[in-house]
Formats: structure tokens, sequence, C-alpha cells
């Protein structure tokens, strides 16, 4: 079979897409700012939010290319280009995640006691463990759940943990993405293999820190409650909006003329793994909650009672219908994941259910029932962020040469793939 | 008139099957059926098969097991023996998932797999209905229904050309009955 695709194609980042990012990005910063204004404390649970999904979504990229490599997969190597720009983006990602925590732990909030004249110093995020007066002995703040558990959860060392996974993560991602320009301009297996290589260790790391970075960066709001499934379930909720990520932006390179390799048997092999992994998300969502209540311990059944509240309830549910039911319902026929409009919407779901989950896990236990919102402040944010990512991602896919690993040992594996 | 049943064409190469179809197909010769002992991607689309409803099937069980199941917990727990378990209600939908679940997939499994072999006329104690032993060994086997078929030398001839390594007239249509 003869292909008459040109891989020497650039990415050309210009036009409308350009506009509408840097549009997008404005709008962010405008209702950022306009957010700070109005209710701080909620423009920083905004921000933690789509901080940690923007850095999870390149994340899930370089776990894309690592897992690809690892398991010396033939069908996705002619799409490898995408994953590899999350993982250039991931450094920018990484760096405004740590800079939001930063800020959030460092910004003092002024606590008004029941007494009503009482100040106490908190802070604006991770109130529950970062303000000093809860582990100082003899404080009215004195808390002895948290002040024991103050060995792992101490501002030093959370930021060198923060740090460890971040900069582990990104360079890691971008040896894989060096190892492959490399294979192009050389060619041979060398760079192949150690790609495998970087890929296994980059595996091992991860599986042993992800559940530690959502432990970290969002359990820890809850900071008296804890639950083992939870780093699974952010991993899963990571895995699945990242592969809709990456499955939008094939569809969306795909019509603007890029990616012509791209047949609709690729994208019904990331519809399957989308479908999957929504069922994973879901299996481990609800493995979560059915222990919490069959167990029915207070300190456990403290996280969904507070997510019971009715100003959250019905987002709790909704929750669960976008991000369990509609990928479910959507997805499960052959023929819905091989007609490019119904995956784009299930994409879409998918990428707007996904930000509702990390609301439904970060807002309760940050600005609470009282302080709940939905308005400019949300919606600007992520379309900052949204912005802010689709910007950087197509800059940094104009910088490959190729849109294609052209030397890639499985690449006509992945040409002729089908299904 | 010849009792030929159906002409076999047996390849010892996919890729030179492959090029028979296309050659039989080019002169308008429909083609009865294709045996290969292994998958071969395409040819589903090169001989206009229809996709397999199995998955329809698997669905169907599917919800079948979870309905049975379902109600069944729920005749026993809420109607019929009622328990207080924790001080929970007794109707506790949670608590039932786990077990619905299950019994889905059950269902679903056992039922693609009867589904299949009751399509493919697979039971236990049946010999399985073979045009060719040879199509599970080595050979790629193209079968055409003899019966209302142009020359039957025409279509011998067409097959060697497409480098068939051998040609069979076989008068009963499975070598294999019981």
């Amino acid at each position: 079979m003869e292909t008459n695709n040109s891989f020497n194609e650039q990415f050309e980042f210009s036009g409308k897409l350009k506009t509408y990012s840097l549009v997008a990005i404005v709008v962010g910063i405008v209702a950022i700012a306009l957010g700070f204004f109005l209710n701080t404390e909620r423009e920083f649970a905004n921000l933690l939010l789509c901080g940690y999904y923007f850095t999870c979504v390149c994340i899930a990229g370089v776990f894309f290319c690592a897992l690809q490599y690892a398991a010396q997969a033939g069908w996705s190597a002619s799409i490898l280009r995408v994953p590899q720009a999350f993982a250039k983006v991931l450094p920018y990602a990484a760096a405004i995640l740590i800079l939001v925590v930063a800020l959030g732990i460092f910004t003092p909030q002024q606590v008004i006691t029941e007494e009503g004249h009482q100040t106490i110093k908190g802070t604006m995020l991770y109130k529950e463990w970062a303000p000093k007066e809860i582990t100082t002995k003899g404080s009215e703040a004195y808390n002895a759940v948290i002040a024991g558990k103050s060995g792992y959860l101490n501002i030093p060392f959370f930021f060198v943990r923060m740090a460890f996974y971040l900069i582990a993560y990104s360079i890691l991602g971008l040896m894989l993405v060096k190892y492959s320009n490399n294979e192009d301009e050389l060619g041979g297996m060398f760079n192949y293999k150690k790609s495998f290589n970087i890929s296994a260790a980059f595996l091992a790391i991860f599986g042993f820190t992800v559940p530690l970075f959502a432990f970290d960066t969002i359990m820890s709001l809850d900071a008296h409650w804890f639950s083992t499934m939870f780093g699974w379930y952010n991993f899963a909720a990571l895995w699945v909006s990242g592969l809709s990520v990456i499955t939008l932006l094939l569809i969306s390179l795909r019509k603007q003329g890029y990616f012509t390799w791209v047949t609709v048997d690729h994208l019904h092999n990331l519809g399957q793994l989308m479908f999957g992994f929504s069922i994973f998300w879901t299996y481990l969502w609800f493995a979560q909650f059915l222990l919490i209540y069959y167990a029915n311990i207070p300190e456990e059944a403290a996280y969904f009672y507070k997510r019971w509240e009715p100003e959250f309830q019905p987002w709790f549910w909704l929750n669960i219908v976008v991000n369990f039911l509609a990928p479910f319902l959507v997805l499960m026929a052959r023929d819905s994941k091989r007609a490019v409009p119904v995956l784009k919407t299930a994409c879409i779901i998918l990428i707007c259910g996904h930000w509702l989950d990390y609301y439904i896990m970060i807002m309760p236990a940050t600005v609470g029932p009282k302080g709940r919102g939905f308005g400019v402040q949300e919606i600007g944010t992520f379309l900052g962020f949204a912005g802010l990512f689709t910007f950087l991602f197509f800059t940094a896919l104009s910088k490959f040469k190729s849109l294609v690993p052209k030397n890639h040992p499985f690449l006509q594996e992945s040409l002729h793939h089908h299904i | 008139m010849s009792s030929t049943k159906y002409i076999l064409g047996l390849f010892d190469d996919p890729d030179e099957m492959m090029h028979g179809i296309d050659k039989l197909q080019k002169n308008s010769i429909p083609i009865y059926d294709v045996y290969t002992p292994m998958p071969i991607h395409g040819i589903e689309a090169k001989l206009g098969i229809k996709d397999s409803r199995l998955g329809y099937a698997a669905f169907m069980f599917g919800c079948l097991g979870g309905t049975t199941i379902f109600t069944m917990v729920y005749y026993f727990l809420v109607h019929d023996w009622p328990m207080n378990i924790g001080g929970k209600p007794h109707f506790a939908v949670p608590d039932f998932i786990p077990v619905t679940f299950e019994w889905s997939v059950l269902f679903a499994s056992f039922g693609m797999a009867f589904t299949f072999f009751y399509s493919t006329h697979l039971f236990p104690g049946r010999a399985p209905r073979v045009m060719d032993l040879r199509a599970t060994n080595d050979r790629f086997v193209i079968a055409i229904d003899a019966k209302g078929n142009t020359p039957h030398e025409d279509i011998t001839s067409l097959l060697k050309e497409a480098g068939a390594v051998e040609i069979k007239h076989n008068d009963r249509k499975y070598v294999s009955y019981e």
C-alpha cells in the first residue's frame, strides 16, 4: 500500500485558532483579576482547580507516550506528536501549579472566631493544616489530629514533594521528546530502546507517586479525612480527561488539514480507551463511596456529608451523570466511536465533566457550601486556562520539525492500522 | 452435468488469496465464503460481510442479568426478609450495585459465548463442519458455490492464475459430517 502523506510538513500556528486562544487568555486574566477583587478565596480555589487540571492533562500526555513505548504499541506511533507536545507544556503547567499552591499557602486570610472579636491568621488554601497555629501547642486553633499528621503535612516537606513529582514527570517527559526527535534525525533502534527504558522508569515513578500527588494537592484540603482510593480515583480522572483532550485535539488537527494519516480506526481506539477508562473512573468513584457508605464511620462519612449539602447535592449527582452515564451510553456502540461528531461531543462532555469532578473535590473543602458559586469566576478562569493550554500546545507542536516520528520502528504498522 | 457442489481454491499465502478474491470479484464470480487459519485484516470489508451483532446480544444479556439479580435481591432483602444491616434502609441501593454489576458481566459473558456457539453451530459432541480440513492448518481457502456459476474450468483457471496451489471440485459441501 502506498501512502501519500508528507511527513515533513510542519504545523503552522496562526489564524483564528491563535486569535481565539489569545482572546481566551485575556478573558481568563480579566476573570481572575475580577475574581480576586470579588472573592479572593473562591478565586484561589478556582486557580487550584484549573492549575491542577491543566497539570494533570499534561501529565496524561507523558503517561500516554510512556505507556505506548513500554507496551511497544504500534497503532499509536503516528499520533505520538500530540502527547509529546503535552510533555513539552508540562513544565509551564507545573510552574503555574506550584505558584498557585505557594500563593495559596502564603496568603493570609483573616478568620473571625465565633465570639466575633478574635482574628486568627489562616491561609487561602490548605487552611486545615497549613496555618502555624494549628500545630502549635497551646494555641487556640491547636488541632491534635492535624498535629499528629504534621510529620508529613508540613509546608517545607509539602513543597519538596510537589517539586519532586513535577520535576521528575517533566524531565522524563522531555527526555521522551528528545529521544523521539533524535530518532527523526538519526534513525535506527538506539533511540527507541532509550525511550523504552525512560518509559519504564517513568511508569514506575509515576505509579508510586501519582496517588501521593493527588493526596497532597487535593485530598489534603480535607486534611482530617483520608481515603486510599483517592489517589487512583484522581488518576482515573487524569487519564480520562487527558485522553479526551488528545482525541479532541486530533479531531481538530485533522479538520485543519494536518494528521491526514489519522484514520477513523485510530479515533476508534482512542474512543475505546475513553469509554473503558470512564467505566474505570466510575468503578473507583463507587468503590470509594460504597465502603464509606457501608461502614458509616463519621470520620470517613464527613467527606460525603459535605458534598451532600443542598448547595452541592445536584452537582454531586450531575457528576455521575456526566462522567459515567454520558460516556457509557454515547460511546458504547462501535458505530458511535467511529462517527467523528459523536466522538467529539463525548470528548467535550468528558472535558467539562472532569472539571465538575474536580469542582466537587475542591469546592466543599475550600469555600464550603456558603461560599460556593458558579459564575464569571469559574467559567472565566477555566476559559483562561483552556486558552493557555491551547496556545502552549499548538506552539509546542509547531516546533516539531515533522508531525510524525518518521523513523519510529512501528510507524508503518500505525499508518496501516485497522480494526 | 457434473456433480460438483463447491469449488475450493487453496492458497498457501494470504496475500495471494486476497489477490484471488480480487480476481474473482473482477470477473463477477460470487464467493460463497473464505476460510483462513488466522484472522486477516480487511477481509470482511472486501467480502462485504456485515458487522457482527454479537455486541447487541451481549448488551441484551447484560441487561437481563442486571435486572434478574436486582429483582431477586429486592425480593429477598426488601420484600421477603428485611434485615437491619448497620441501620441502613432496607432498600439500600448502593449495596445492591456490586452484585448487579457482577451478574450483568456474568450473563453478558455466558450469553456471548452461547450466542457465538449457536450462530457457528459449535456444540459439544458435534463435529465441526469444515469445507477443507487444511483451512484450520496452513491453507487459505476460497469456496465458490458451483451451482449456476460460469464454466467450472474458467473458475479453475482463474484460481490457478491467482496462485492457488490446489483446486478442489467437491461433491459434498462439508468433508466432516458428523
